[in-house]
């Protein structure tokens, strides 16, 4: 128990709770819910939610948000795709590429912790400056939607590797990463310099370097959310993941993180992503007409945000 | 030297000299971007954001960092409750104000009664919010782009009303005078101050800090179904995501113009100034024969430039 303590905190439970009841709701309103492809396609669906809802959660435990996370999907994705094609899309020109779009990811996080921590920005407006700074990079690299990857890459990714189908090696990549940090002191110490910024610097931590590795963590999972993404669409798209930044942030609230830092994990922002994911399904299903889906959507996010803030609150 | 240094640090001189920097640019990259007619259309494309930014610039004073998300979608159900009561007739416009306005206020002071008594943090009860509003106007319209501006309401926004200036600037500049007495001479405007920067202190003052709060959400709705009324006004008509670019633009303005983020300090005639700043900075950007890609690597960088000379956090000390 200490052990998904250390993972998560103890406000997950509630999310998980939540969890259950919407894929109770769904498996009534769907009758083949719980048919495996069915599962796969949904898992799917909501995988690069909950990639990009890991890595924000690192920044907002550090005590910062990143608002960027959108628009560094987009300029991942569209270097990718131009690096494959550039290199002739065989199957060393894929590895290559997912490389190159990992460290763009990586890099783009570099540059917002480095501004943000180094030169002290504010976080909010800084991650929106930086965002239209990686965007305007997309649409230079790619200028309009376009350019397919080749099939051996959706097709991976829409197939199997070593018997498991490849999206579920994904997630439990992403959980074994997730579940090495939550166990290393960093964890704690980033908790520290997102809860009580001054007392942890009055310690001696090292917070410049814990907020920059935060926004790195948040970039590389944009980046290897975008590389999924590319996976489903197999095109470039320069516009990609613009709604991501936002609805991650309500999956990683929902998930018991608290923004102004220091409490809160990973597991409960997974579960969050999947709350958002289940309730737009749920919607879907309950066959409600086509203009009232985002209304009651809306509704139920907000009820949800005020009902695990309530719950959870001390 | 140290006095110097003050004035330069001034957000105020520093938005100042902004504008001034721009108009010159722009004036210099294409001849008769300074001119009067010109410098006046920008300034009616500031006076909408400045007075969205007015109800940002309230939120952000009031503290417990107070931000509102929801500003744009508030402007969307204005421009489009204002198109639909309207619906091309002059005598409806008082009408079409009163209505927006009211939806705003009612919408912030939900936001407001979120924060305060459900302890709901503001970037998410206003980012929620905003997902509700536009699922709202989705009903509301049914997708279809419905209602459209008096003639009235578009010559106060688009045409001259004195001097070749349109009636809009007269309003934004009354505002921006009403803003500083409010803020700098009455006790409303202290306790914003009291409330933004020591709660705590402000509630063992005997303020209360609680009914301040849920009100600047009020207001901050109420500058967003204003705005909104403005902007169908601008365009002649109205959609439903018609206010989603003044977002983070509002946010932008009031950082600008020196109100800092976490509350208790800053203008509201900085923030002005800041709009005018950005609004000047995308038009020049416009100007340049740059491609697309290029202006917006541009705007973002300006703005990291623009933060990099206040916008930036107390050092931790031991």
């Amino acid at each position: 128990m200490t052990g998904l303590r250390k993972f998560g905190g103890r406000t997950w439970i509630v999310t998980a709770a939540a969890l259950i009841v919407l894929l109770v709701v769904n498996t009534v309103l769907q009758k083949n819910f719980l048919e495996p492809s069915v599962v796969q396609s949904n898992l799917t669906t909501f995988l690069p939610l909950v990639l990009v809802a890991i890595g924000q959660t690192y920044v907002i435990l550090g005590g910062d948000i990143d608002l960027s996370v959108g628009a560094i999907v987009a300029l991942v994705n569209v270097v990718t795709v131009s690096v494959i094609a550039a290199l002739g899309g065989d199957g060393t020109a894929v590895a290559l590429g997912l490389l190159v779009g990992m460290a763009v990811g990586a890099g783009c996080g570099l540059l917002n912790g480095l501004i943000i921590a180094g030169l002290r920005f504010q976080p909010i407006v800084t991650t929106f400056a930086t965002s239209i700074v990686f965007s305007g990079l997309a649409l230079w690299v790619l200028p309009q939607a376009g350019m397919s990857v080749p099939e051996p890459y959706w097709r991976t990714y829409a197939g199997d590797i070593l018997g498991l189908p490849t999206v579920y090696a994904i997630y439990v990549v992403a959980f074994l990463i997730a579940a090495f940090l939550a166990a290393r002191p960093f964890m704690t110490r980033l908790k520290a310099a997102g809860g009580l910024r001054t007392a942890a610097y009055q310690t001696g931590l090292r917070l410049g370097a814990l907020r920059v590795s935060a926004f790195v963590l948040s970039g590389l999972f944009a980046a290897f959310a975008s590389l999924c993404l590319t996976g489903e669409t197999a095109s470039g798209d320069p516009l990609m993941g613009q709604s991501l930044a936002m609805t991650a942030i309500s999956a990683v609230v929902l998930g018991g993180t608290a923004l102004s830092g220091g409490v809160g994990g990973t597991l409960g922002s997974v579960l969050g992503a999947w709350v958002v994911g289940m309730i737009g399904s749920v919607i879907f299903f309950a066959g409600l007409p086509f203009e009232y889906q985002t209304l009651v959507q809306g509704l139920i996010i907000l009820a949800a945000l005020a009902g695990g803030v309530l719950v959870t609150r001390r | 030297m140290n006095r110097f240094v003050e004035i330069a640090k001034n957000p105020l001189v520093i938005s100042g000299a902004a504008i001034l920097a721009l108009l010159i640019i722009g004036e210099l990259v294409s001849p008769g971007f300074a001119r009067g007619d010109q410098v006046v259309r920008l300034l009616t494309v500031s006076a909408i954001l400045g007075i969205a930014a007015a109800g940002q610039n309230l939120v952000i004073l009031g503290g417990r960092e107070g931000i509102d998300l929801s500003i744009g979608a508030v402007i969307s159900l204005g421009a489009v409750i204002a198109g639909n009561v309207m619906s091309g007739s002059d005598a409806a416009i008082p009408l079409a104000f009163a209505a927006a306005c009211c939806a705003g206020f009612l919408i912030g002071v939900v936001n407001g009664l979120g924060v305060t008594y459900l302890r709901i943090p503001p970037l998410v009860m206003t980012l929620g919010m905003m997902g509700v509003i536009q699922g709202g106007l989705v009903v509301l319209s049914r997708g279809v782009p419905s209602g459209n501006a008096a003639p009235a309401l578009m010559a106060f926004v688009n045409r001259s009303a004195f001097l070749g200036i349109p009636g809009i600037l007269f309003v934004w500049a009354a505002l921006v005078v009403l803003m500083a007495l409010m803020l700098k001479r009455t006790r409303f405007g202290w306790s914003i101050y009291a409330v933004g920067s020591n709660e705590n202190a402000a509630v063992l003052t005997g303020l209360p800090a609680r009914r301040i709060r849920v009100l600047l959400y009020g207001l901050a709705g109420l500058c967003g179904g204003f705005t909104g009324v403005c902007v169908i006004g601008y365009t002649g008509n109205s959609f439903i995501s018609v206010g989603d670019q003044y977002v983070l633009p509002s946010i932008i303005a009031v950082v600008i113009g020196g109100t800092s983020l976490a509350g208790g300090s800053g203008s509201y005639t900085g923030t002005a100034l800041g709009a005018i700043a950005l609004v000047l900075l995308q038009s020049v950007l416009t100007t340049l024969n740059l491609e697309f890609w290029g202006r917006q690597v541009i705007f973002g960088v300006t703005l990291l430039l623009l933060m990099l000379l206040y916008g930036r956090q107390a050092r931790l000390r031991v």
